[in-house]
């Protein structure tokens, strides 16, 4: 087993390092091509502190002053990479949204370091999101993609996973989603859809067969806006399955979770 | 005589630094670095920060050992990729599969057998939300400094057993050490926590994933 061991790791490795072989030349042929966009401000504070990383427990390790020009490298979350020159040097370092704000274009005008806020919803093309809950006692997991036609209705495609006790399954679904008023904070919604339904019994349980129903299903939700491009999701589903039985099944779900817009 | 080989020697050496400009050049390095920033114009045009190269996702592979309940303690390869909402927060979405070994049952009747060959390949997936904890610089001796942070992990996901699917909730605390801008390492130690009814009366059970990994930042 420790030999096993060895030989992932040892695989691991050498996928690594190929893969880091490869990703060096193609880095460069990629800056080639595109020249990555590295724009240069200049600070209009009497100071701004450059960290050692992108986060605040990294150390300030300098200080540009007012009047030098920075060029910006790249972002990560709400931190600039910045390389500021210094005498015949340059320092590198990672600089807070907050303090980049007080920084100029070569032309002296101020630069949109860009708020995503509320009003951005309405103007949104995609959403995506991931939710757990309840579907008749079991317990579900679902993700989904929305794609918006305008600032009202969204088509959507849904996958979830069912997981029981006794059984399991997969559902896959299409739904539109109706948002009356996107531009409130808590926004309601109605969906209705229609999809598929696989229900796998589990090994333990004697005798039962997999099957696959159609479903058929309408609900209603709320967003909840949290800041940024986050929202909180909330939803309540009646599900009726078109089974081949002599009576349909009603299901219903209860879920919750968190999407983003873009 | 002798000022005629000093001359040559003399010659030579100056023929030898014309011919190799790059040698006396390159003593200081640091001007040559400079060069295309110094020739480079300015970009006179308005800043577009969503243009800017956004590296927010993070990708990687991890190896390890996960000991499932009753089943024994084997390898588990796996993928992850994370997303970093703010410098606190991030989602993370992972995969990984194990083998179960043989429970004492199995090994002490000899013979019957509870699982078939295809039911001992478990794996898993699971979304979940970290919180990088504490952050910050860590010290190996007196010169070296690493960036990185302890980060704590909670999701849900499912788990294929013994060939069925079941609800898994998993929670966990790793460290990632950021080698550069865009690699990291990783320590995971995990819990995975499912019901089961397999071994005949309904149990929670605890497994306990320990893996390395590597990520890459995009």
């Amino acid at each position: 087993m420790v030999g096993e061991l060895i030989g992932y790791v040892g695989k691991g490795l050498t996928l690594a390092l190929v893969g880091l072989f490869l990703s060096i030349p193609a880095q460069a042929r990629l800056l080639d091509i595109f020249q990555k966009y590295q724009p240069e401000v200049v600070v209009s504070d009497p100071y701004i502190e450059m960290h050692t990383g992108p986060g605040r427990g990294y150390p300030i390790f300098y200080v540009a002053g007012q009047g030098d020009r920075i060029e910006i490298l790249k972002q990560r979350t709400d931190w600039f990479k910045v390389r500021v020159p210094r005498g015949q040097h340059f320092k590198e370092g990672w600089v807070h949204v907050n303090q980049m704000r007080h920084t100029l274009d070569l032309e002296g005008n101020e630069i949109d370091f860009g708020e995503i806020v509320l009003g951005d919803f309405a103007r949104r093309r995609w959403e995506m999101g991931l939710n757990g809950g309840d579907f008749g006692g079991a317990a579900s997991i679902t993700g989904y993609l929305g794609y918006a036609l305008n600032e009202h209705i969204t088509l959507q495609l849904e996958a979830t996973q069912i997981l029981g006790n006794f059984s399991d399954g997969l559902m896959g679904s299409a739904n539109i989603v109706m948002y009356p008023f996107p531009q409130w904070r808590v926004s309601p919604y109605f969906t209705i859809g229609t999809g598929m339904i696989e229900t796998k019994p589990h090994t333990t349980i004697v005798q039962a067969e997999d099957r696959t129903d159609e479903i058929v299903h309408a609900g209603i939700g709320a967003n909840v806006y949290l800041s940024d491009r986050f929202i909180l999701r909330m939803e309540y589903k009646r599900h009726t399955v078109l089974t081949s039985r002599d009576d349909n099944q009603e299901i219903d779900q209860w879920k919750a979770g968190f999407s983003v817009f873009f | 005589m002798e000022s005629r080989i000093q001359r040559i020697f003399l010659v030579l050496a100056v023929g030898a630094a014309w011919v190799s400009p790059g040698a006396f050049a390159a003593t200081d390095p640091n001007e040559l670095e400079l060069e295309p920033l110094v020739v480079r114009e300015p970009e006179r045009r308005k800043v577009d920060v969503d243009k800017l190269d956004k590296e927010n996702f993070e990708f990687g592979v991890l190896a390890g050992l996960m000991s499932v309940e009753d089943f024994g303690t084997n390898t588990v390869v796996g993928a992850r990729v994370a997303y970093h909402v703010t410098e606190d927060f991030f989602v993370e979405g992972q995969y990984g599969r194990t083998t179960l070994g043989e429970t004492s049952f199995e090994r002490l009747s000899g013979g019957a057998q509870i699982l078939t060959d295809d039911e001992r390949d478990m794996t898993y997936y699971n979304v979940s939300v970290g919180y990088n904890i504490f952050p910050g610089e860590s010290f190996l001796g007196r010169g070296l400094a690493f960036k990185g942070g302890l980060y704590v992990v909670a999701g849900v996901g499912g788990t294929n057993f013994g060939g069925d699917d079941l609800f898994t909730i998993n929670a966990g605390v790793g460290y990632r050490l950021i080698a550069t801008d865009w690699l990291a390492f990783h320590i995971d130690v995990r819990d995975h926590v499912f019901e089961t009814d397999l071994l005949g009366s309904r149990e929670t059970k605890h497994n306990i994933e320990f893996s390395g990994g590597l990520t890459l930042f995009f």
